[in-house]
């Protein structure tokens, strides 16, 4: 591995910071597409998906990999679709 | 190969930054469209260099699996009502969990495969904690979130399920769980042992949830969100991928943020609300002796009256006018008083609803204005100068009991509804909100019952204002 635990840690520390940063200034009447659109960002686990999909040790993997990758897409496609349907509604 | 990794790791950096952009877009409505579509570049490009980087070896089949599941959820997010939307965000919140589980158990398989012959001390133990962690995060999420989309969709109830032992069942499979889990990491190469595990944290998920009554939801999707996010970043850890953390701790940061104003808004700790009691003896007390003779029904022509003279209505939605799909009624008789020039806004509560900021979005469907959707502190201090505050299917979060110590709400903070002119109370009847208590606000002397159906009610009351 390039990238040691700790390193990985501090990029995890530092992500948590900012999330906090960022979202405490939602307001609260988009907190629906907040949650569906953060919803389809945690489907990045599309990208572990992809690279446990693509490993040659044998099939069982790969259908484990498979199936977590049409989880995941549906997770994605679907969560950030329906966040833009609902966030063209909101109007002035 | 070094080369390669660099520009990886550089795309998936710029992905990262555009998905914090993506969430600062989201903190107001005029740049919330553009942030959740640099949300879906971030994803697209983390996605594509990800591919190329890896060996084509099966690359057919992964473009299937994803045109699969990328058709699966387009029908989903294009074809689902509004309305249905807290059991649509549940849904996805559970195929985050459940693909960070099988990641996790294809990323163990590997490691393990690469290992082989070192015994099982080979293995790395971020990996193998991670791992565990990855498993139990995301099964809980899958199974919670399946009950909590069964529960909002209607398909099982949604009053709290509870049963004598009720705690200790959970801590058992709570300890279990972690047993389980520390076998695991102890000998990673039992894969048995892995999905032993899953199944074991898939039961603490489904545990954990079907005790929780429906106006509890808000809370549990929130919390759901943030573990849909932890799994990932856990997942992030099992790959040593920066992508994964970043994005999965963002995403685990929000949930928490919004598990924490949920339950700020209903002054219970969140313990309370995975552990508590809140609406688990159903009391059959009869309301009509509370209420007798001291609450005064109305009807359709007299509130029509009361309004036409009004300078400023307030609507306080909740729960129950999405249940009565009232929502469009209640936008035609707003439409109808502003013709007259009267001021109409909304009072929304933290917890109205079944989700985060659940009125909104019905009420931004009907085409409202935004900026007619006031928040708590906004709209308290203006229902003193409120004429008519109309509250429509809400009760628990406009109950003024929660001003005195002692009772099942007390502190939680509510809609001072009571201090405007007149309270129009649209209800089927007198019976109690989530939390079985009863709500001295219909007994006030500025407060006016409406009963009937929510849509019928509000159907009628534009009719008698349009004639009135």
């Amino acid at each position: 591995m390039d990238t040691s635990f700790v390193m990985i840690l501090t990029i995890f520390a530092l992500a948590v910071f900012v999330g906090f940063e960022v979202i405490t200034k939602v307001p609260p009447i988009l907190h629906t597409p907040l949650m569906s659109g953060s919803n389809a960002i945690s489907g990045i686990t599309l990208v572990g998906a992809i690279v446990a999909s693509g490993s040659t040790t044998g099939p069982l993997a790969a259908v484990l990999g498979v199936t977590a990758l049409v989880f995941a897409t549906t997770n994605v496609v679907g969560g950030f679709l329906v966040t833009h349907r609902m966030l063209k509604k909101f109007r002035k | 190969m070094f080369m390669t990794f660099d520009f990886v790791n550089l795309a998936y950096l710029i992905a990262a930054v555009l998905f914090i952009l993506g969430l600062k877009g989201l903190t107001h409505p005029r740049s919330a469209v553009r942030g959740n579509l640099y949300g879906a570049v971030a994803m697209l490009i983390a996605v594509v260099v990800t591919l190329v980087d890896q060996e084509l070896l099966n690359l057919p089949v992964l473009i299937g699996g994803m045109a699969g599941g990328a058709a699966i959820g387009a029908v989903f997010a294009l074809t689902i009502k509004m309305t249905a939307m807290p059991q649509l965000v549940g849904l996805f919140n559970g195929f985050g969990g459940g693909a960070s589980v099988l990641v996790a158990a294809a990323a163990l398989i590997q490691a393990v495969g690469i290992i082989s012959g070192a015994g099982a001390g080979g293995l790395d133990l971020q990996i193998s904690i991670s791992t565990v962690l990855s498993a139990i995060i995301g099964a809980v999420t899958f199974t919670g979130s399946v009950v909590a989309f069964a529960k909002l969709q209607g398909l099982v109830t949604e009053q709290p399920v509870r049963y004598r032992g009720e705690q200790i069942v959970k801590i058992l499979v709570g300890g279990l769980t972690v047993a389980v889990a520390v076998l695991v990491i102890l000998d990673p190469a039992d894969m048995s042992l892995f999905w032993v595990l899953a199944g074991i944290a898939g039961l603490l998920g489904l545990l954990l949830v079907v005790p929780i009554g429906g106006a509890d939801m808000p809370i549990v999707i929130a919390l759901l969100n943030s573990y849909s996010g932890l799994a990932a970043a856990a997942t992030g850890f099992v790959l040593s991928n920066t992508i994964l953390i970043i994005s999965g701790s963002l995403v685990g940061a929000s949930g928490i943020i919004l598990t924490q104003i949920m339950c700020k808004a209903m002054n219970r700790s969140l313990a309370n609300v995975l552990f508590g009691g809140m609406g688990a003896i159903p009391e059959k007390a009869s309301t009509d002796d509370i209420y007798a003779g001291k609450t005064k029904s109305t009807n359709a022509d007299e509130v029509a009256m009361i309004l036409k003279i009004a300078r400023r209505v307030v609507f306080v939605p909740g729960y129950g006018m999405a249940v009565a799909r009232a929502q469009s009624a209640v936008r035609q008789l707003t439409e109808a008083m502003e013709a007259d020039g009267i001021t109409v806004e909304f009072g929304i509560h933290p917890v109205a609803g079944r989700m985060p900021g659940h009125m909104n979005v019905l009420l931004a469907e009907e085409a409202i204005s935004y900026d007619k959707l006031k928040e708590m502190d906004q709209i308290n201090p203006t229902f003193k100068n409120t004429d008519v505050t109309i509250v429509i299917g809400a009760n628990d979060v406009v109950n003024p009991s929660a001003r005195e110590a002692g009772g099942p709400i007390s502190g939680m903070p509510i809609l001072d509804v009571d201090q405007s002119r007149t309270v129009v109370v649209i209800k089927r009847s007198l019976s109690p909100g989530f939390a079985g208590i009863p709500n001295p606000l219909f007994t006030f002397d500025n407060t006016l019952m409406l009963f009937g159906d929510g849509k019928k009610a509000v159907d009628d009351l534009v009719q008698a204002y349009k004639e009135a």
